[in-house]
């Protein structure tokens, strides 16, 4: 089990490196430059100019040689100063992306653990018998197939606009201020209803894919033949191959966050949700470098911290692991 | 020919499965409207053919976007860029798999460790997100560039796949003795592996295929797709943008994301048909 | 009669039609009788052993009559099947070393297995714990994974379990093919051993090792092509065989102490039909030495002398 975590551990750590490094080196290749933007919005003359272009430079650390820059990163990085936005100066970045957090996670973690519960649960009902196979196999298809942004478009049409139940943008009514009552609870699960559902529904359509295929295989295997044999009832054997089939399915939710994310991001935009995503699509359109770069940082965290919880769950769930018998199949 | 057929188990086995028929039947529609559409299509994508926004009409197969531009022209082209980076895009992201996958599977060892966690790591890092910075940087950019980065990002599943599946033909018998006789690496590989890995690879590539098709949908959504020409995703955008959804204009954001669906949906379908012909056990009888 | 076999007949359906693996089989085994099955790769013996407790896709029953201790076993029906199965027929399969689920510790599925057949867990862990002594292997074994464990001794934990229930009847499915010698003889006087306990009461051993069924069977019934060939007792099989093919399986066989300088080994030339579109008659015509016209009709598997049952015209 040394070992198994022992990669998982050097993984992390050199993605986590790779990732911090290609944060803080794409932006700064970007044509176009932070501080001018900020300048453009004040009339300034040319030598007001200049000096508040130094001034900002000195502010942002941008007039030290790049590898200095590199190092200070790191630094602050550690100090979990991510530096002030650009956009929304003088905000500095950590606060800006706290408050789009919470949105985040109210939207992805439910929509992530119910659409895997709900599509294994559904995939193994498919392998029961060839009617249900056939009608919700096809159905799991055609969600997996639907882009994100298509399935929110869909949803916010037909609910939104047609049968007018659903508000379509934003997190709660522009006229309200949060507050803690009914009405605004009421008016938050509202809104935030459309893009649940769509994230839901995607995710939903491939893990009930995938979980029919691999309870198929489970099915075929020796044991579920022996299990027969010894006159097992259905129900011994289908518990036993779910049991099995469910860790690669662990594996894959690992493998899925990155898409998950950008799906996300693109029902956030569809419905102006916001969130991260939305966060740094904003940021990417006011060329905020600090803004950016935060933004995909803490995507990146997110990501790691979450592998990390699935990785310990599967140790958990296949006894396997813990024998330290399974090799490389990680 | 039902005789001759059948010497070819696998050609018979594809003609009569259902799933391989339909999702090639799609697919080939589809196709087919790419290569026609353009003939068909009487207006300029970008052309203001009309005043406003209209429904669909004898004039207007799709109607009319805000602007008046034919959503029909529009989409017939936006097709073509669909389809184009399915094939660009796949095929890059299924030729760096493939040559990960196999290079890991076959040789293993500390060749197969390195080019493990290489994949590991491109695959947790989200690459849509390296794909917006990098895509919001480059001011002007074509299907050609967008299905590269498409495909240098998505090969880690072909690569894992592929890998599996090498490992597992790589410790048959057929290979040990091939090995035992003295034949070569080089022809190892051409005449013994891959013959069997035939199957796989066409799989690899159709899932490749659709899921670069979500992926450009996704970044031409956002904004980031070619600059220079109307795509699926770009149309999805505008209608989005410019309130088609308050406005009930269904006829512009519809056709682009049911054809995504269909496309997409038809490659995963034919998959599964695949599977069924390459692999027996899953073949009903 | 313990078991009672009549003209059990299975096909397995493929695409190019169905392949008659077994045609017409008529035998019967007496009360703690050990009977051998053995034939060359393809004659049919799994395909009669699989009959007789999990007769499924892409096998398909066409016709015959299974009687265990007088009650018929309906083996073309998979649900009505149950009850007798682990009961009263059981299995050590062909894939015993993978046939334990690799994610349930032995014990826990053992206990699971027995409660999904109404069986209560706690009285049979005396039992479980003896048995498991008989076989040697060490009681912390129910606290292992599969994986833990060694080819062999999957095996055995296998045959300890197929027979927990004491069956009346076991099917034992090439037990010793993956084995080295020494665990061969073992594994086969364990066999025995279950016998004079009366854990089990008869046995088909199937197999296409007859050195082993030399040592441990009572009778042998050697199958060719989906047919059977003869039937009789050990020592008659091997020293007196009358069916034309057994004569040259036997001769085919080393024996100890003769060298092949004094007698070369012979084989028999020419290879088994196919089962897609067997011959008509007895299917070992075209490489009987001795066949002649009346072979292109299918030779009744008839008892020739006590016990001795031959499917052959020249012998009846």
């Amino acid at each position: 089990m040394r070992r198994y975590f022992g990669r998982k551990f050097l993984i992390y750590g050199l993605t986590f490196f790779l990732a911090v490094t290609v944060d803080w080196l794409i932006p700064r290749f970007m044509p176009g430059d932070p501080i001018s933007n900020i300048l453009s919005r004040s009339l300034l003359n040319a030598e007001g100019a200049q000096q508040m272009y130094d001034y900002y430079e000195r502010v942002f650390g941008l007039d030290l040689p790049v590898w200095q820059q590199y190092l200070n990163f790191w630094g602050s990085l550690l100090h979990g100063d991510l530096g002030i936005s650009a956009y929304l100066f003088p905000q500095p970045v950590t606060r800006v992306i706290w408050r789009a957090v919470p949105y985040d996670a109210f939207l992805l973690l439910p929509s992530i653990l119910l659409s895997w519960w709900a599509g294994n649960k559904f995939g193994a009902y498919a392998a029961r018998t060839k009617r249900l196979d056939n009608t919700i196999l096809p159905i799991g298809y055609i969600l997996t197939a639907t882009p994100y942004m298509w399935l929110g478009i869909l949803l916010a049409w037909i609910f939104g606009i047609v049968l007018g139940i659903f508000p379509i943008a934003g997190a709660y009514s522009y006229s309200m201020q949060p507050h803690l009552s009914w009405l605004f609870i009421k008016d938050v699960i509202l809104h935030w209803f459309l893009p649940f559902a769509s994230l839901f529904l995607v995710g939903f359509g491939g893990w009930a894919i995938g979980m029919r295929n691999m309870i198929i295989y489970e099915l075929e295997a020796d044991y579920s033949h022996y299990l027969e044999a010894l006159g097992a009832p259905r129900s011994l054997i289908r518990k036993y191959a779910f049991r099995n089939a469910i860790l690669p399915q662990l594996t894959g939710l690992a493998l899925q966050l990155g898409v998950i994310v950008a799906g996300a991001l693109v029902t956030e935009v569809v419905f102006s949700y916001p969130g991260i995503g939305y966060l740094l699509l904003s940021a990417i359109q006011n060329q905020d470098y600090f803004l950016i770069q935060g933004c995909f940082l803490f995507i990146i965290i997110g990501i790691l911290i979450a592998n990390f919880a699935i990785d310990i769950a599967y140790v958990i769930v296949d006894p396997r692991t813990r024998m330290g018998m399974l090799g490389d199949s990680s | 020919m039902i005789e001759r057929l059948r010497n070819n188990e696998f050609l018979f086995f594809a003609f009569r499965n259902k799933r391989l028929r339909v999702g090639l039947f799609i697919v080939l529609f589809f196709l087919a409207l790419t290569l026609v559409g353009p003939l068909l299509a009487k207006y300029d994508p970008s052309e203001y053919a009309a005043y406003g926004s209209h429904p669909p009409s004898a004039e207007y197969w799709f109607g009319t976007t805000t602007f008046g531009q034919d959503v029909f022209s529009q989409f017939v082209l936006g097709l073509r860029a669909t389809f184009l980076v399915g094939m660009i895009g796949g095929g890059l992201g299924t030729l760096i798999g493939v040559v990960v996958g196999f290079t890991a599977g076959y040789n293993g060892g500390i060749i197969d460790e390195v080019l493990n966690i290489l994949t590991n790591i491109v695959l947790v890092i989200p690459t849509l997100a390296i794909l917006l910075i990098i895509a919001a940087y480059l001011n002007v950019r074509g299907i050609v560039a967008e299905s590269i980065f498409i495909g240098c990002t998505a090969w880690p599943w072909a690569a894992r796949a592929i890998r599996a599946q090498t490992f597992s033909l790589r410790t048959r018998e057929f290979v040990d003795l091939s090995k035992l006789s003295g034949m070569k690496s080089g022809k190892i590989i051409f005449t013994e592996i891959a013959p069997n890995m035939m199957s796989y690879l066409v799989m690899t590539f159709i899932l490749q295929f659709g899921g670069a098709i979500l992926n450009a949908a996704t970044l031409d959504f956002i904004g980031l797709g070619p600059t220079s020409t109307i795509s699926l995703g770009l149309m999805m955008q505008y209608s989005v943008l410019w309130g088609a959804l308050q406005l009930g204009q269904w006829w512009w954001f519809m056709p682009p994301g049911i054809a995504i669906t269909a496309i997409v949906g038809a490659m995963y379908i034919m998959n599964v048909g695949l599977d069924e012909v390459f692999n027996p056990k899953l073949r009903e009888m | 009669m313990s078991l009672s076999v009549q003209n059990l007949t299975v096909v397995y359906q493929t695409l190019h039609g169905d392949v008659r693996a077994l045609e017409k089989a008529s035998f019967s085994l007496k009360d703690g009788e050990i009977m051998g099955l053995a034939g060359e790769s393809g004659c049919g013996k799994t395909t009669l052993g699989n009959s007789l407790i999990l007769l499924a896709p892409p096998m398909r029953f066409v016709d015959g009559r299974v009687l265990l201790d007088n009650e018929e076993l309906p083996i073309w029906d998979t649900d009505r099947m149950d009850p007798f199965r682990f009961k009263k027929i059981s299995v050590i399969p062909q894939y015993a070393m993978n046939a334990m689920n690799p994610t349930r510790k032995i014990g826990q599925m053992t206990r699971e297995i027995l409660q999904a057949r109404k069986i209560d867990p706690g009285h049979m862990m005396t039992e479980i714990k003896r048995r498991l002594d008989l076989v040697e292997l060490p009681h912390k074994v129910l606290d292992m994974y599969p994986i833990e464990l060694s080819g062999g001794m999957k095996q055995r934990m296998v045959m300890v379990l197929s027979t927990l229930l004491n069956p009346s009847l076991l099917i034992a499915d090439e037990i010793t093919s993956a084995l080295d010698v020494s665990t061969q003889k073992a594994v086969a006087e364990m066999l025995v051993e279950f016998r004079r306990r009366e854990f089990v009461k008869s046995m088909i051993v199937i197999t296409h090792d007859m050195s082993i069924l030399y040592q441990i069977a009572d009778s042998i019934m050697i199958m060719y092509a989906g047919q059977l060939a003869e039937k009789a007792s050990t020592e008659v099989i091997i020293h007196d065989p009358r069916h034309p093919y057994t004569k040259l399986l036997i001769s085919s066989l080393p024996k100890v102490g003769v060298k092949v300088a004094e007698k070369r080994l012979t084989g028999i030339p020419g290879t088994p039909p196919m089962l897609l579109d067997p011959p008509i008659g007895c299917r070992f015509r075209d490489r009987c030495p001795v066949a002649f016209d009346k072979c292109t009709e299918v030779p009744p598997f008839i008892e020739v002398s006590e016990g001795h049952y031959v499917a052959c015209w020249k012998e009846s």
